[in-house]
């Protein structure tokens, strides 16, 4: 009898790490399965196209890929100098008492959910640059500006512990070798820690293209191609969410396969963040 | 390490006073972005939060959050009772059962990291086509919850794991030697002593939950009455299963959408970051507990 719920048990857990499997399974099977026929469906040359107007069966969803692009390379653009900094800053500047508020600030900052974020945009940063430059406010500069706070913690939360992992002796070194600390932190720690730098970059891209709720707020959202810093533009994580409530048909189907292609750059950006990790081990 | 925090040390080396002045620049603009964006929220809430806004009921006079609250924690509540038991199922199978190398192990593992980084709107896009549309369930707390456990399901596992993984060999080699069996090793000594890290993993999927709405609008579509048991057919027992409810976060996304109660959004912001922030506190206590057990 107590054999047999051994056995029993074991299976229960295996089925439970089987479930996770599945569930990875069920989500690439169902979106894929069901995107990518609507892809050939619309044609290529139309779904890839520029213009996206589902009443006159147009579904180009290449201005939302080229708006999600610049979103994402503007948050990259603000939030890897400053984060990658202050990661330095709280690896080798930062005194112990200092460590103990900013540390959880950053933590804290994670923690804050997308909405918030969204909402400190719209009401603060919206009309910060409205007043700035005459036009809405809404648009890619708005859009980079919050996405680039958004990813800070992202990106600290792994350079961080990738420079503390960095070796003792290497700064010692340096430091030996008659270089300052700034010097010997800079050209010895850093690039040492360069692959980690790496993934915590690559995770903040994964964060900023997939990110909805924030940018949906500030982005202006207009389906034409994304123009000038201060034109509003559209993602492809907003598209989704600004028209399912209300689609039916093809113009459903379409926003799927919008879902799909966001699902591939995921995809993409995770094996390029275990491809970085791999690095990481074996150096 | 001994510095001189005079700047006179500079002298001859701009690099370095460069580089100096750089990093604290950065964490300058980080530590000043999390004050303002906290006491942003804070200032400009507080005064529009009174006690009307959390009347029973939600009229469109009054746009109470009560429902929202309660719907929240059912939420929360409905998802765990998914997430918690599969997740810590399959963590125990990972430490405990697998053998190093193990295919199975190398897979969930994989399958793992991909669920971690798949933005919550295609879970929702998920949601909604898969629980809501082929299932027919509509708009609905269980379409949400089913989809929020798929989306906490990584971060339990990776926790448990961890917590499971940091308890000491020794644990099992007494409880072995003293003739007790897998199952009794697994569930009388090594789950509780991994109690506080499982509870902090758990914890932090609170907060992940509380704070999600883009994979909700879909699924639990933003349904304003309160829950209730009654349906058109009477009395039943799994009828708020199947009601569009909208959680603290997609409540205020309406708000905000909406455009028309602003002042309530705001209130609605103190509340659910007084929530979330109170949720990762906790979480990163007990987590501090467990490595602090571990030096022990």
């Amino acid at each position: 009898m107590a054999k047999f719920r051994e056995t029993a048990m074991r299976y229960v857990f295996l089925l439970s790490a089987v479930l996770c499997i599945a569930c990875v399974g069920v989500i690439c099977v169902y979106l894929l399965g069901s995107g990518i026929p609507t892809m050939f469906e619309i044609g290529l040359d139309n779904f890839f196209g520029t213009t996206w107007k589902p009443g006159s069966g147009s579904y180009g969803i290449f201005p939302f890929i080229v708006g999600s692009i610049y979103v994402t390379a503007g948050a990259i653009l603000i939030g890897v100098p400053i984060g990658v900094l202050c990661a330095v800053y709280l690896a080798w500047f930062c005194p112990q008492k200092l460590y103990k508020v900013l540390n959880p600030a950053v933590r804290l900052m994670a923690g804050i959910p997308s909405i918030i974020y969204g909402f400190f945009g719209l009401t603060v940063l919206v009309p910060m640059i409205q007043s700035m430059t005459g036009t809405s406010g809404k648009g890619l500069l708005t859009a980079s500006l919050l996405l680039g706070i958004m990813i800070l913690p992202t990106i600290i939360g792994t350079a961080e512990p990738a420079l503390r992992a960095v070796p003792r002796p290497y700064y010692d070194g340096a430091l030996a070798l008659g270089a300052t600390h700034e010097r010997s932190v800079f050209s010895v720690v850093v690039p040492a820690a360069s692959s980690g730098l790496m993934s915590g970059v690559i995770l903040g891209i994964g964060r900023a293209i997939g990110e909805t709720m924030a940018v949906i707020m500030i982005a202006g959202n207009q389906t034409r191609m994304p123009g000038g810093l201060f034109d509003g533009l559209r993602t492809m994580t907003s598209n989704i969410v600004m028209e399912m409530g209300y689609s039916t048909g093809l113009h459903r189907q379409a926003l799927v396969a919008t879902g799909v292609v966001l699902f591939v750059f995921i995809l993409l950006i995770n094996l390029l963040f275990s491809l970085a990790k791999k690095k990481e081990g074996t150096e | 390490m001994k510095r001189t925090s005079s700047l006179r040390r500079f002298r001859g080396h701009p690099a370095a006073l460069m580089q100096y002045l750089l990093v604290h620049l950065a964490a300058l603009l980080t530590g000043g972005t999390v004050l303002v964006l906290i006491g942003y929220i804070l200032i400009t809430g507080i005064p529009h939060l009174s006690l009307d806004l959390f009347a029973w009921n939600f009229t469109t006079e009054n746009q109470s959050m009560m429902p929202a609250i309660i719907n929240t924690l059912c939420m929360t509540v409905l998802t765990l009772l998914m997430a918690v038991p599969v997740g810590v199922g399959a963590a125990i199978y990972l430490a405990e059962y697998a053998k190093r190398g193990n295919v199975l192990v190398k897979m969930v593992r994989i399958t793992a990291e991909t669920l971690a980084g798949i933005p919550s709107i295609v879970y929702g896009l998920f949601g909604f086509m898969f629980f809501n549309v082929a299932l027919g369930w509509g708009y609905s707390m269980l379409s949400g919850a089913v989809t929020l456990a798929i989306m906490v399901l990584p971060l339990v596992m990776r926790t448990t794991e961890e917590a499971l993984n940091s308890v000491s060999d020794t644990f099992r080699e007494g409880s072995f030697g003293l003739g007790a069996g897998k199952l009794r090793t697994v569930f009388r000594i090594v789950l509780p002593a991994a109690v506080p890290g499982i509870l902090s993993g758990i914890i932090l999927s609170i907060g992940r939950i509380v704070g999600e709405s883009a994979a909700l609008i879909f699924t639990a579509g933003s349904g304003r009455e309160s829950l209730s048991f009654m349906t058109q057919d009477g009395f039943s027992l799994f009828a708020p299963l199947f009601q569009s409810t909208r959680t603290l976060s997609v409540h205020m996304y309406n708000l905000m959408n909406e455009g028309l109660h602003m002042d309530e959004a705001r209130a609605t912001a103190v509340v659910l970051l007084v929530l979330v922030l109170g949720i990762n506190a906790l979480s990163s206590y007990l987590g501090k507990k467990l490595t602090k057990g571990k030096e022990l």
